[in-house]
């Protein structure tokens, strides 16, 4: 139903009595949906926010980064946005946010391995 | 599954699957390396794999099966349903990596109405969601419970979102933004705990933290769409403050989106607003923003001409911009919601609209189109029905026919209600068939017979048009068009005394290009010659007759009065109908009917021996052909045809001399026959008539059928006359069927009708209604349908309704049937609000504790709701007496009786609130009370007696802080 959509068109497909809200960067599609009384253009911006905190994070976001960091894009979606509201509009603090969670996790993971490696070694 | 049996016969994983486990990025690699076709085999391989990993006991291995479980199922659209067990398994887990993998993989397998693993999870997102652990868990459950909580989730773990939302903890958690947005979920899936919920978020307005604010605002927002605002407007005063104070668009949009709920509800909110939005109308710069507002003021303040008006011009700079879709889109979007009593605001950018009919963009295309189409009034249905069909002629296929739907469905809507002149409208149909990409057959078929049946003075022209679609060729091979053509057929058929040419007519639905048709509409086609040549002989007689008349009229009166007797005789079974031809052309009836037979008469060659044998000649040849055809409805009404015209060429005397019809009346008397049969008018029909007629004693509809076949069996030999059938016509049928038994040609036929008369309706005419056509009305029902049919025919004359005439041309008669059928809808929309009253009452009673001082609003608000409170118990006994449980103690009062209050608990109610405004209320109910009568010395005491005696409605306290 988007993608059958040339460059020069709206942004917005009626869906269901929903609205689906899309927009399109390079190879990447982001679409939303929403109630019929919610801001179109509002969204539009979310999803511009979105995508500026991904480019930060990866560096120049493409399709590969999000494959293969699905679960990563989760993340910082679940930063921006929380029960389909918006809630953190500064790109600073969500990048932040997303980092302190990374190096926690690195420190889990050093710690998982080097205890894995003790075990593998034990059993050795 | 695919791998579902293989893992169930596996053994516990051991630590060789988890030393060699695939990580995410081999399966991912694997998967994108694959070749084409194998990616079935490929994913139910993996599957297979993770089912295995997933039971491992090292939590490793779990959450990397776990994880690359999620990205099958998000990308692939894999059922990850069944791990949502392993998924909370791995929930407890302490490091920080597994945890969010599990509440990931969580968030995104949980449904709450079908995982049945959800209860399992209280305890834990109980713990993470304590100020004791760290706010990355705190946040990972509260963002499981904004996805997939269940309604007992909600209830059970709401408590545990106040340490969170509250102000008071030290530091600020920074998660209250988040448990806000949590909170909101929790109200909207359980009303139970808005007591508990929702004072903590009404402080989150009232926060230093933009963040907070936002949150609670958009939870706010989101409140007030969905269900009944009122019991927000106590909150206005805290809206409007943060509307004043706050710069950031994201909390103006949502504060605007509750704005425009609470307006329509209080006007001096909306005075109020007036300035504020004027000046965001003119200053910002963001477009989002704008077109908030420009929302709001066209669905909160329609009433203040100048906020609409400078909307207005927003919305006229957004239809205009050029390289902006969206804004082109919205603008119309926009402009549609403003009501007709605006309709102005669109008849000035009415350039714009039209123009947007071409743009590119589909999505536009379709928002101008109903745009325009809400637009339509019965002054301007004229202009724009034109230029919407001819634009319809220049754009592609699935606009076009998006144009006529619209364009069909506005003027037919409510029976026609737009159109005044039906003549002009009949001919756009026309113009509407022949569009090439028509695929609107069916509408338009179903328009024409029923303006047919409907408005009588429709009908020349609908004959006229229906002549120029029968005669074109061309529209014989369209597929789509073969609907239209039956009724167009049909029509000219039914009343073809309107027809200039009828032998032209005759052509035309015998030219040989009508093989193309489907065999139903054929049979159609058929039928229309059938009536037509009755109608010409039925004229070609009365010519004879009037000339005779007039001749022999003048010698002896009692001449021509015998003859009209022996016609009256001849044809006595008919003359109650009262319109059959004969008796009424001699000038003694005036009737409507006749006396337009009679002019149209007038002016049309009359018909001669040779044009009739020549039409004649004509049809033979013709029908010939189809009297084998194998489809029986094509095939039965050829042979009708033809045994008319054999019966016809029996009789000699007719072609020798005219005055022969005199001597011999036999032709005269088939020919009455016939055109009696034809000429009663047929009526549009009560959708509810069948329910109307009254079961006949004896007759069980339910009882078992299986014996019908005996009973048919028996039967077989004579028609069953038991079935009701309007008696008059049942007649007409059987003297037509001894008449026309006569002819060699058509005993067979006869015949069949007779062996299977069960299975037809009696006459011709109504044999034709059965097939394509909206079963017409027969007024002359048997006497069991008494009162239904009696109620039919007083229906169909005196439904003309009022309206004013304001046009040159009087509005022909409309009938209409069905008056009160609108009346259904309104259960429905009953039954959706009844769903927002719980939360609303809810909220309402919060409110009310809340604002514990009786004040003559509260007092008006406290019978609505104690009302809704009786309500909600019978609807949810549980939730009250849970809600009580929570409820404190001034709440309580309320629900005793909502009167009997004491000075200390209210007292109690006090401190919680801030003392400012306490003051100014205490201000105000003094006022108030002065007037009253009784006057107290204390405080409290007037309060109550204000309650108790201050009945007259007065303003809400809560608006007096705007003004």
């Amino acid at each position: 139903m988007i993608l059958t959509r040339g460059p020069k068109l709206c942004n917005f497909v009626e869906w269901k009595g929903l609205k689906a809200v899309y927009r399109r960067y390079a190879s990447l599609y982001f679409c939303m949906c929403i109630d019929a009384d919610d801001n179109e253009l509002e969204i539009l911006e979310i999803i511009h926010h979105f995508v500026e905190i991904l480019d930060r994070y990866f560096g120049s976001v493409c399709e590969l980064d999000l494959i293969f960091n699905f679960h990563k894009a989760y993340y910082i979606l679940d930063e921006i946005l929380i029960a389909g509201e918006l809630q953190e509009s500064s790109k600073k603090t969500v990048a932040r946010l997303i980092a302190a969670q990374d190096s926690l996790v690195e420190t889990a993971k050093e710690q998982a391995s080097s205890i894995s490696n003790m075990i593998a070694q034990a059993t050795k | 599954m695919a791998g579902g049996s293989s893992s169930s016969t596996a053994s516990t994983p051991s630590l060789v699957d988890s030393l060699f486990q695939r990580s995410l990025d081999d399966l991912i690699k694997s998967l994108r390396s694959q070749l084409a076709g194998t990616e079935p085999v490929l994913l139910s391989r993996a599957l297979a794999e993770i089912r295995r990993e997933i039971r491992s006991s090292d939590p490793d291995t779990k959450a990397i099966a776990l994880q690359k479980l999620t990205y099958l199922s998000s990308l692939y659209g894999l059922d990850a349903s069944w791990a949502a067990f392993h998924a909370l398994e791995l929930l407890p887990s302490s490091s920080l990596l597994h945890k969010r993998l599990a509440y990931l993989a969580a968030s995104l397998s949980f449904h709450p109405s079908t995982t049945d693993v959800i209860p399992l999870s209280t305890h834990q997102l109980r713990k993470d969601l304590s100020p004791s652990s760290p706010p990355h868990f705190s946040s990972l459950a509260l963002h499981l419970l904004s996805l997939s909580a269940s309604p007992d989730l909600a209830r059970h773990l709401a408590p545990d979102l106040l340490p969170l939302l509250s102000p008071r903890s030290s530091p600020p958690s920074p998660l209250r933004p988040k448990a806000a947005a949590v909170a909101l979920r929790a109200l909207s899936l359980c009303p139970d705990v808005v007591p508990l919920l929702f004072k903590p978020l009404v402080d989150c307005l009232s926060s230093p933290d933009p963040r907070v604010v936002s949150a609670a605002v958009g939870a706010f927002a989101e409140l007030a769409s969905s269900g009944d605002p009122s019991p927000y407007l106590h909150l206005a005063p805290e809206f409007y403050r943060v509307l004043a104070d706050s710069r950031s668009n994201w909390i103006l949009i949502k504060l605007l989106k509750i704005f425009a709920r609470l307006a329509p509800l209080e006007p001096r909110l909306a005075a109020r607003l007036v300035d504020p939005l004027c000046d965001l109308l003119r200053r910002s710069s963001a477009q989002s923003l704008v077109f908030e507002c420009v929302r709001t003021v066209f669905s909160g303040l329609p009433d203040h001409d100048r906020a609409v008006r400078l909307a207005v011009d927003k919305v006229r700079e957004f239809l205009a911009s050029a390289d902006d879709p969206n804004l082109r889109y919205l603008g119309l979007r926009a402009l549609s919601m403003l009501g007709p009593p605006h309709s102005w605001a669109v008849e000035e950018s009415r350039e714009a609209v039209t123009r947007s009919l071409a743009d590119p963009d589909p999505n536009i295309r379709r928002e101008a189109l109903r745009l325009i189409m809400g637009m339509v009034f019965d002054s301007n249905v004229f202009e724009i029905s034109i230029l919407l069909v001819n634009y319809a002629l220049k754009s592609d296929p699935i606009f076009a026919n998006d144009i006529l739907d619209a364009v069909l469905t506005t003027c037919g809507r409510n029976v026609y209600e737009l159109i005044v002149d039906f003549d002009w409208y009949v001919s756009l149909l026309g113009e509407m068939a022949r569009n090439p990409h028509c695929t609107r057959g069916e509408e338009i078929e179903r328009q024409l017979v029923d303006i047919g049946l409907r408005v009588r003075d429709a009908r020349p022209e609908l004959v006229r048009v229906a002549r120029d679609l029968l005669i074109d060729p061309a529209l014989l091979g369209n597929p789509f068009l073969c609907r239209i053509l039956s009724a167009a057929a049909w029509v000219s058929g039914e009343y073809v005394e309107f027809s200039r040419k009828p032998l032209e007519l005759v052509e035309a639905l015998l030219q040989p290009r009508t093989s193309l048709l489907p065999p139903l509409v054929r049979a159609v086609y058929i039928q229309a010659v059938f009536k037509v040549i009755v109608f010409c002989f039925n004229t070609y007689i009365d010519q004879l007759e009037i000339s005779q008349l007039s001749s022999l009229g003048n010698s002896t009166t009692g001449g021509a009065s015998s003859v009209i007797e022996s016609k009256s005789a001849a044809a006595a079974s008919c003359i109650a109908d009262g319109i059959t031809g004969i008796e009424s052309n001699d000038g003694i009836a005036t009737g409507d009917k006749p006396a337009s037979l009679f002019s149209s008469m007038e002016n049309k060659d009359p018909f001669t021996y040779e044009s009739l044998t020549k039409m004649l000649i004509l049809i033979e040849t013709a029908v010939d052909l189809l009297a084998e055809n194998d489809e029986v409805e094509v095939q039965e009404r050829a042979r009708n045809v033809l045994g008319l015209i054999h019966m016809l060429r029996e009789v000699p005397t007719w072609k020798t001399e005219e005055q022969g019809f005199i001597k011999d009346n036999r032709i005269g008397e088939i020919v009455n026959l016939l055109q009696s049969m034809f000429s009663e008018e047929l009526g549009p029909v009560s959708v509810n008539a069948q329910k109307r007629v009254p079961v006949p004693e004896g007759l069980v509809l339910e009882e078992n059928l299986a014996n019908l076949a005996w009973t048919l069996a028996e039967d077989d030999t004579a028609p069953s006359m038991s079935i009701s059938f309007s008696l008059r016509s049942h007649q007409h049928g059987e003297t037509k069927d001894d008449a026309v038994s006569s002819v060699q040609s058509t005993s067979l036929l006869a015949e069949h009708r007779k062996r299977h008369g069960l299975y037809y309706l009696p006459a011709e005419k109504d044999e034709t209604e059965s097939n394509d056509y909206p079963r017409a009305n027969d007024p002359l029902l048997p006497a069991s349908q008494g009162d239904a049919s009696e109620d039919l025919v007083r229906l169909t004359d005196q439904s003309m309704i009022p309206r004013k005439v304001k046009h040159s041309k009087p509005r022909p008669v409309v009938i209409k049937l069905d008056e009160g059928d609108a009346v259904l809808t309104s259960p429905l929309t009953a039954v959706k609000e009844s769903k927002d009253d719980l939360l609303s009452g809810a909220i309402h009673d919060v409110l009310l504790g809340k604002e514990g001082k009786p004040s003559s609003s509260q007092k008006r608000y406290l019978d609505k709701s104690s009302q809704r409170r009786v309500k909600d118990v019978s609807d949810n006994g549980e939730s009250i007496s849970l809600s009580k449980e929570n409820l404190d103690l001034g709440d309580k009062e309320h629900r005793s009786s909502g009167s009997r209050r004491s000075k200390h608990r209210s007292h109690g109610k006090e401190r919680h609130r801030s003392p400012q405004k306490n003051e100014e209320k205490e201000e105000k109910n003094h006022r108030n009370s002065t007037r009253s009568s009784h006057h107290h010395e204390r405080h409290k005491h007037r309060q109550r007696g204000e309650a108790l005696l201050n009945v007259a409605p007065q303003a809400p306290v809560i608006q007096d802080f705007l003004l």
